[in-house]
């Protein structure tokens, strides 16, 4: 079923101010209620190449397998199709870049963070690898859905560390889990409910290094009439204040309900819509 | 280039220790990394461990306990020039690694393993080329020495305050509104009625912008119809939003 009707979506990538190379891929599908945004890492062009296979593989991917089933519907385990889908395709990616880092010296080492977010039958399911985000706007709450998988992030958890110093940690660019490292790879992968009138951000952390959670929540509320110009205006803050890194956003909101149309009246009734 | 530890007592430099172990113990006893032979000083008094470019200080229960700057601490993030004290001895931690990285480096990511932690410190002594898992850890170490003589010209004027820029405001010109004014002091200024008509004010680095935002009707500067690029505001420029006239001007 087509959820363009529903969802909105919009998406901007730059190299930001001191990058030569933007590492950072992003791909979004309204229709199928499908955003990826995938930050690479890898000496000379890898960190483009894994990010790329990883959009691409797992944007086309993800659409054929549910054209052969909807996402909502259980499988035999009683698992969401859309679960079963993301873990096998993810896996799938990480075989695909981690056989091309390993077979061409150019590529060795490259790999990348990822978040999917998936939107059907009034929810999202979001998979995350690495330090690259998922914000939630709702209401005036604006709050990070994901938690990084990254150093810092352990250490604060632990205790080692406050909130506080990790904003003068050097370690914010360490991450423990990325697609396409290791022959296999463990996404954290979780469901939540969708309201009309939420903003959901994807964002590489050249946004969220940049620019301060509140400007961003500013900025979603004041622009959510306008997508396209808030993703431009998330990606021109984080240049003005330096953009020392490639800075990409994903941004969806929830126009109207989305109930998945489970009998055929009411597929009738989504018909007449 | 890794963090070091200059021990003293009585303002009389001991010895300099680099902290190149991913644990370095301190104590009494001799086993320990830095043996510190003082009846004030536990057996096994703290650790010190470090990982990459961070280090954390911890006090192992110690009779008379571990200082920093005066403070008594159980677990510590050691910041460079902290002075830790133990009894009459004080240890100053130098790291002055991050300021030169940060600029051009501290954004660059990179994955770190679980077993990276444990054999950093042999990694970086044997700097082998085995195609193995520790591949990523050599290549994140790599990364750092081959950054390093380059910070001048890779990293421009990191993150330069904004020059002093004279605040907008707008001011109402006509109605029941005419006199009002509004300063511009956030980065961002909704204009308008949601759902009839809205633009928006952004403050940038270099002047003051009007974009549209919603809305059938495009706002007018001095008479001209914007398109959907944003226009640089120049003072007195006159703004006609939702059937209100208002002025832009720079305060001195």
């Amino acid at each position: 079923m087509d959820l363009s009707q529903s969802l909105q979506m919009a998406s901007r990538s730059d190299a930001g101010m001191v990058r030569s190379h933007n590492e950072d891929a992003v791909f979004f599908n309204a229709g199928l209620g499908m955003a990826i945004l995938a930050d690479g890492m890898g000496g000379y062009n890898a960190g483009e190449v894994a990010s790329g296979m990883a959009t691409a593989l797992l944007g086309s991917e993800i659409e054929k397998a549910f054209q052969k089933m909807e996402p909502y519907r259980p499988d035999a385990a009683g698992k969401l199709h859309s679960h079963a889908v993301l873990e096998s395709e993810i896996s799938r990616a990480n075989t695909a870049i981690y056989q091309a880092a390993q077979s061409q010296p150019q590529y060795a080492g490259m790999g990348t963070t990822l978040v999917v977010a998936l939107f059907y039958d009034n929810m999202m399911t979001v998979a995350h690898i690495g330090d690259s985000r998922l914000y939630r706007l709702r209401g005036g709450e604006f709050q990070a859905i994901t938690r990084d998988h990254s150093l810092l992030q352990e250490q604060i958890d632990s205790g080692m560390i406050t909130a506080e110093e990790a904003r003068h940690s050097q370690n914010k660019n360490l991450v423990t889990r990325a697609l396409g490292v290791d022959p296999t790879v463990e996404p954290e992968i979780r469901d939540y409910d969708t309201m009309p009138g939420d903003i959901y951000l994807l964002c590489s952390d050249g946004l969220n290094d940049m620019v301060e959670d509140e400007e961003i929540a500013l900025t979603l509320q004041a622009l959510s009439a306008n997508l396209e110009l808030a993703a431009t205006q998330l990606i021109q803050t984080a240049n003005d204040s330096g953009g020392r890194d490639n800075v990409s956003v994903v941004l969806v909101r929830i126009a109207r309900e989305y109930p998945a149309a489970r009998s055929w009246w009411a597929r009738l009734l989504q018909w007449f819509k | 280039m890794s963090a070091k530890l200059i021990l003293s007592m009585d303002g009389l430099v001991l010895k300099e220790i680099p902290l190149t172990k991913e644990r370095t113990t301190i104590g009494r006893k001799p086993h320990n990394d830095i043996q510190i032979d003082n009846l004030a000083i536990s057996g096994e008094h703290s650790v010190i461990v470090t990982i990459l470019n961070d280090s954390f200080l911890e006090d192992l229960n110690s009779t008379n306990g571990t200082y920093v700057n005066g403070q008594p601490i159980k677990k510590h993030f050691l910041q460079n020039n902290d002075v830790v004290e133990l009894g009459k001895y004080k240890l100053k931690y130098i790291n002055e690694t991050p300021t030169q990285t940060t600029a051009a480096d501290f954004e660059k990511t990179m994955v770190l393993r679980p077993d990276l932690m444990k054999k950093t410190a042999e990694q970086t002594a044997a700097k082998s080329a085995a195609m193995s898992d520790t591949q990523i850890g050599m290549k994140a170490l790599d990364t750092h020495a081959g950054m390093a003589p380059q910070p001048a010209a890779a990293a421009p004027a990191p993150a330069t305050p904004p020059p002093a820029q004279p605040t907008g405001a707008i001011q109402i010109l006509v109605g029941a509104n005419a006199g009002k004014e509004l300063e511009l002091t956030k980065n961002l200024t909704t204009l308008g009625k949601p759902g009839v008509q809205v633009a928006v004010i952004t403050r940038r680095p270099h002047g003051y912008f009007i974009t549209h935002v919603e809305g059938a009707n495009f706002p007018v500067v001095n008479g001209t119809t914007l398109d959907a690029h944003p226009r640089e505001l120049k003072d007195h420029d006159v703004i006609e939003l939702a059937g209100v006239k208002m002025e832009f001007f720079l305060k001195g």
